[in-house]
């Protein structure tokens, strides 16, 4: 890749047509013969389809926080210019968006993806044309690219510390154990590890009950009277729900219509934020948690400061924020610093810069870039309240560094992801090897 | 609520409590109620009771608790009311005037203490206090000792549900006092099952005293009984071990008797959510043979015109809650059907016998008309509300009915009653089977084919917009809403066979059950994917499904 700062853009017909979209779109206001003075930064989440729901909201705050930093002079006195397109929760069409935004528009940085499944399958296209990804969602892990910086929870920094949490005397000290889950790879990889976790705990074989349901299942009579009765064993039981945001609303009403209340059952959602509670009754679920490295009812000044501009730019004093929003934040507030470290957008550059790059997150710490491009977190433990925001119960002491490889799988128990010293994602501490098991 | 003030982390610091708690919530409680029952002057009360309330302006879970405790144990009059308060969420501090208050529905502030209003602003940190799981545990059996002599038989059976599940062994003198005044018959058992679980679990118990225990939680029979018996210490001595593992053993055979009657209760709502969704289709598809890739647009419709009419409710007249279902049921059945005319007249009145065409153009359709909806509404879920006759459950024998499923099982029966109505007895029915048993024939008699086409095509989508009323209360109320039934819908008016609604009655019902059936087995992945195969499977033998038209009209 050249190092040339910013691509020379050429007016094509093409050109116009992009800058066009763009501003019917209404998404950005610059016009290509402006082009050669912005750093352009991709945007790769669906506005379109079933992930719409959730990530359409991460492209607003990107479009926010780009704005901002463009009111504050831009980055190495240029302005940054946003470059939307829309996947439409196509797998197979991330890949090629994210080539179209790599190769034709010269982005120098893409912020995107949703699901595990999407990231897979943008990374071909990220390694070949050598360019950044921030992914800002929590996931299973197991990964470790040198292209892509992990802005999201690994299991790690969210689904470990919970059962701790539940384990203790705070949280009903649990005995018996309900894995729920979507059926795809984020809840089968970390049920897998937690379930390896539990067991080492000293949890008997028949104390733990792992149950799949499809995508956006909706009936979930049967599942809840099986978690009821799995309940009454005379052991306190909770259960640690893995279920995927459309499929959410159904699962907790069923639980309130039959009774489940979280002082008998608690449930501990992963998946489950603000957003997904903004089209629910809260009131019969008060009491059940979720983990997350955010919360919006977090009170610091940060917060307060991230919280009061995002009504103002949604022009919405309704609209919530979750983990993954302050997770962009923090991403995108670490790209900038590396970029002005590096004094260039170069990739190569910014990737080895942005290793050790700190950055304040919105919850009074500071999260650090780490040399296997995961970032240091804090673990919260939150209630639901009646008027569908979370009360934080629980917190880690300090922040937690984020592993990219379990150590409690057994195909991964020797890998390490190390860019800085080792130059490898997945590097073998027993056979001191590059290049997994 | 007042909690729009924010519950926050403002001193998180302490408030992640400690860990090392000694005793249970529930034993520290009752501790306290002991040491009440022993103490006694009122002067004493409003100190203790005056003390105690301090302890919730710290802000601190042990706090809190140690201040449920004291409020329990001053004996005061208040107690009831201050505990009840913080259970609901009403118990208000402000950490700077170390007060606390009660706040009522509508936002006025009472001396926790005294029940006084308090006159002037309320403090700027105001706040209400903090619960967990832990105290909400100890609260409800506070709540259950405090309420066990209430008036009210309703809150004297709840009140012996929470003992019963607390078993709080300091909670027998006010049991037995309970039990020797009882005269309602459920509330007497109830609260005989609490004394039984107490004895079971209390040291020093007798043996026959056990046994007759054992009995009484054998009788109750259900889940709670099971995981008390299953809970009896190791040590017992065989003869109480030997009762308890029979009455598990008694317990596990009734409640598996009742596992197939609750799982045939889930496969009638399981089908009459299928039926719901898939009775529009039955004109759209089975009647004209329009294969109509848009009919879940039609229920997203419906369920938006519910969440749109309960907005409305919400913001202008708040009393008319309850009734906004039946008034959405009208206006989702009108405007989907409008909007069915509408694609009928613009698009389908073009493609008829070209189905290839048509499943291509109403397939290209429905992601317009999901994407339309997530412009004007945003992508996000929408809430819908369920008025107060839907929510809830009752227990019918060993199994739990919910009001929801009840009245949509209800509702889908209704509708299905209508439609064959309509088709049998008016004379747009009678047209609409002219046209489509023999299209030539009925326009030389004088019908106007493409007029009785649209109203049959709008008649479907408007049974699918109503379909989207009931659907919005037990599902997503989101663009994406009518994706996950389509699939379901085509299959059961193919296995119910093509052209009769009979057919997709039987046939929703049939794979709702089966479904519920399966998934205790297979689960809910391998369940779906089984009814799939066997839906092909029977295709193969019966191409036209359960029940197949016969004679001239099928080659129509």
């Amino acid at each position: 890749m050249s190092s040339d700062t910013i691509k020379t853009y050429t007016l094509t017909r093409r050109g116009w047509l992009v800058g066009a979209s763009s501003v019917a779109l209404g998404l950005a206001g610059a016009f290509p013969a402006h082009a050669e003075d912005t750093i352009k930064v991709g945007i790769l989440h669906s506005l379109s389809g079933t992930m719409a729901i959730s990530e359409t909201t991460l492209k607003d705050v990107m479009l926010m926080l780009i704005a901002e930093q463009n009111k504050k002079g831009g980055v190495l006195g240029k302005k940054l210019e946003p470059v939307v397109v829309d996947p439409a929760s196509n797998w197979p069409l991330f890949a090629e968006k994210a080539r179209e935004l790599i190769s034709q528009d010269k982005v120098a940085v893409v912020f995107g993806c949703w699901t595990s499944v999407s990231r897979k399958s943008v990374l071909p296209v990220f390694k070949e044309l050598d360019s950044i990804l921030f992914y800002p969602v929590q996931f299973e892990g197991e990964e470790g690219e040198r292209n892509v910086f992990y802005t999201g929870a690994a299991p790690n920094q969210q689904a470990i510390p919970a059962v701790d949490y539940l384990m203790s005397a705070d949280g009903g000290s649990v005995k018996r154990w309900v894995l729920e889950g979507t059926d795809y790879v984020y809840p089968r990889t970390t049920n897998k590890i937690l379930e390896a976790y539990l067991k080492q705990k000293g949890v008997a074989d028949e104390d733990i009950m792992i149950n799949y349901t499809p995508f956006g299942f909706s009936d979930w009579q049967t599942e809840v009277s099986k978690i009821k009765a799995f309940g009454s064993a005379g052991k306190k039981t909770a259960v640690v729900s893995t279920v995927n945001g459309d499929a959410n609303v159904p699962f907790y009403k069923e639980l309130g219509n039959q009774g489940i209340k979280a002082t008998d059952i608690p449930v501990v959602a992963f998946s489950v934020g603000e957003e997904e509670l903004a089209g629910l009754d809260t009131k019969p679920l008060v009491g059940h948690l979720a983990a997350w490295n955010y919360f919006e009812s977090i009170k610091t000044p940060a917060n307060a400061a991230f919280i009061k501009e995002w009504h103002e730019f949604i022009k919405n004093p309704k609209r919530t924020t979750n983990d993954p929003m302050e997770a962009h934040y923090i991403g995108f507030n670490m790209w900038v610093k590396a970029v002005e470290k590096a004094k260039t957008v170069n990739a190569d550059k910014v990737i080895a810069a942005l290793p050790g790059i700190k950055q304040p997150n919105l919850t009074g710490g500071v999260s650090e870039m780490l040399p296997n491009h995961y970032i240091t977190k804090p673990v919260f433990i939150g209630e639901i309240r009646a008027d569908g925001q979370f009360d934080v119960v629980w917190k880690t002491k300090s922040l937690v560094p984020g592993q990219a490889w379990s150590p409690y799988l057994p195909g991964s128990k020797d890998l390490v992801a190390d860019w800085v010293k080792l130059n490898c994602g997945n590097y073998n501490t027993v056979t001191k090897t590059c290049g997994g098991t | 609520m007042p909690t729009s003030r924010g519950g926050g982390v403002a001193s998180s610091g302490q408030r992640p409590g400690n860990i090392a708690m000694r005793f249970g919530g529930a034993l520290l409680v009752a501790l306290a109620l002991a040491f009440a029952l022993a103490v006694g002057a009122a002067k004493a009360h409003a100190d203790s009771l005056a003390d105690a309330i301090t302890h919730f302006t710290a802000d601190d879970f042990d706090e809190t608790l140690t201040g449920v405790n004291g409020v329990v144990s001053s004996g005061s009059a208040r107690a009831e009311i201050i505990v009840s308060a913080l259970q609901n969420g009403q118990l208000m501090f402000s950490a700077e005037k170390k007060a606390v208050y009660i706040q009522d529905a509508g936002g006025h502030l009472f001396d926790a203490a005294t029940g006084q209003p308090v006159a002037g602003a309320p403090p700027d940190d105001l706040d209400s206090v903090h619960l967990n799981n832990r105290l909400r545990g100890a609260i409800d059996a506070a709540m259950g000792q405090l309420t066990l002599l209430s008036h009210d038989p309703g809150r004297r059976y709840q009140a012996a549900q929470a003992v019963f599940k607390s078993r709080a062994t300091t909670a027998l003198p006010t049991l037995e006092k309970a039990i020797a005044q009882e005269t309602d018959g459920r509330v007497k058992t109830a609260l005989e099952q609490a004394r039984a679980a107490i004895l079971l679990t209390a040291p020093g118990t007798s043996q026959a005293d056990k046994l007759k225990a054992i009995a009484v939680v054998r009788d109750r029979g259900d889940q709670d009984a099971l995981g008390l018996l299953a809970d009896i210490p190791a040590h017992e001595t065989p003869v109480v071990a030997k009762a308890a593992s029979d009455a598990i053993g008694a317990i596990q055979t009734r409640l598996a008797e009742w596992d197939a009657v609750q799982n045939l209760w889930y496969g009638l709502s399981l089908g009459s959510v299928l039926l719901l969704a898939a009775i529009g289709l039955a004109i759209t598809f089975g009647v004209m043979g329009v294969i109509n890739m848009a009919h879940g647009e039609m229920v997203m419709l419906g369920a938006y015109v519910t969440y749109v009419v309960q907005e409305i409710i919400r913001n202008s007249a708040p009393a008319l809650f309850d009734y906004s279902l039946a008034i959405s049921i009208p206006l989702a059945f009108v405007f989907a059907g409008c909007v069915g005319i509408l694609i009928e007249r613009c698009i389908i009145c073009f493609l008829y016998g070209r189905p290839l065409e048509t499943l291509l153009a109403t397939w290209g359709l429905s992601l317009v008309l999901q994407q339309a909806v997530r412009t004007v509404f945003g992508p996000n879920n929408r809430e819908v509300g369920n008025p107060s006759f839907m929510s809830g459950a009752f227990d019918l024998g060993g199994i739990t009915v919910t009001y929801n499923r009840l009245w949509i099982i209800c509702f889908a029966l209704a509708v299905f009653v209508a439609l064959l109505g309509i088709l049998r007895y008016t004379r747009f029915g009678l047209e609409m089977r002219a046209v489509t048993q023999n299209r030539a024939m009925a326009a030389s008699m004088g019908i106007r084919t493409s007029r009785v086409d649209a109203l049959t095509f709008g008649l479907g989508s408007g049974i699918a917009g109503i379909a989207g009323v009931a659907l919005s209360q037990i599902d997503n109320v989101s663009p994406n809403l009518g994706q996950s039934y389509i699939i379901d819908s085509f299959m059961v008016v193919v296995f119910g066979g093509v052209g009769n609604l009979w057919g997709t009655f039987v046939g929703s019902f049939v794979l709702g059950v089966a479904n519920k059936f399966l998934e205790p087995f297979a689960g809910a992945v391998l369940g779906k994917i089984a009814i799939l195969i066997l839906i092909i499977l029977f295709i193969q033998k019966r191409p036209r499904g359960l029940f197949a038209l016969k004679g001239r009209a099928i080659e129509a």
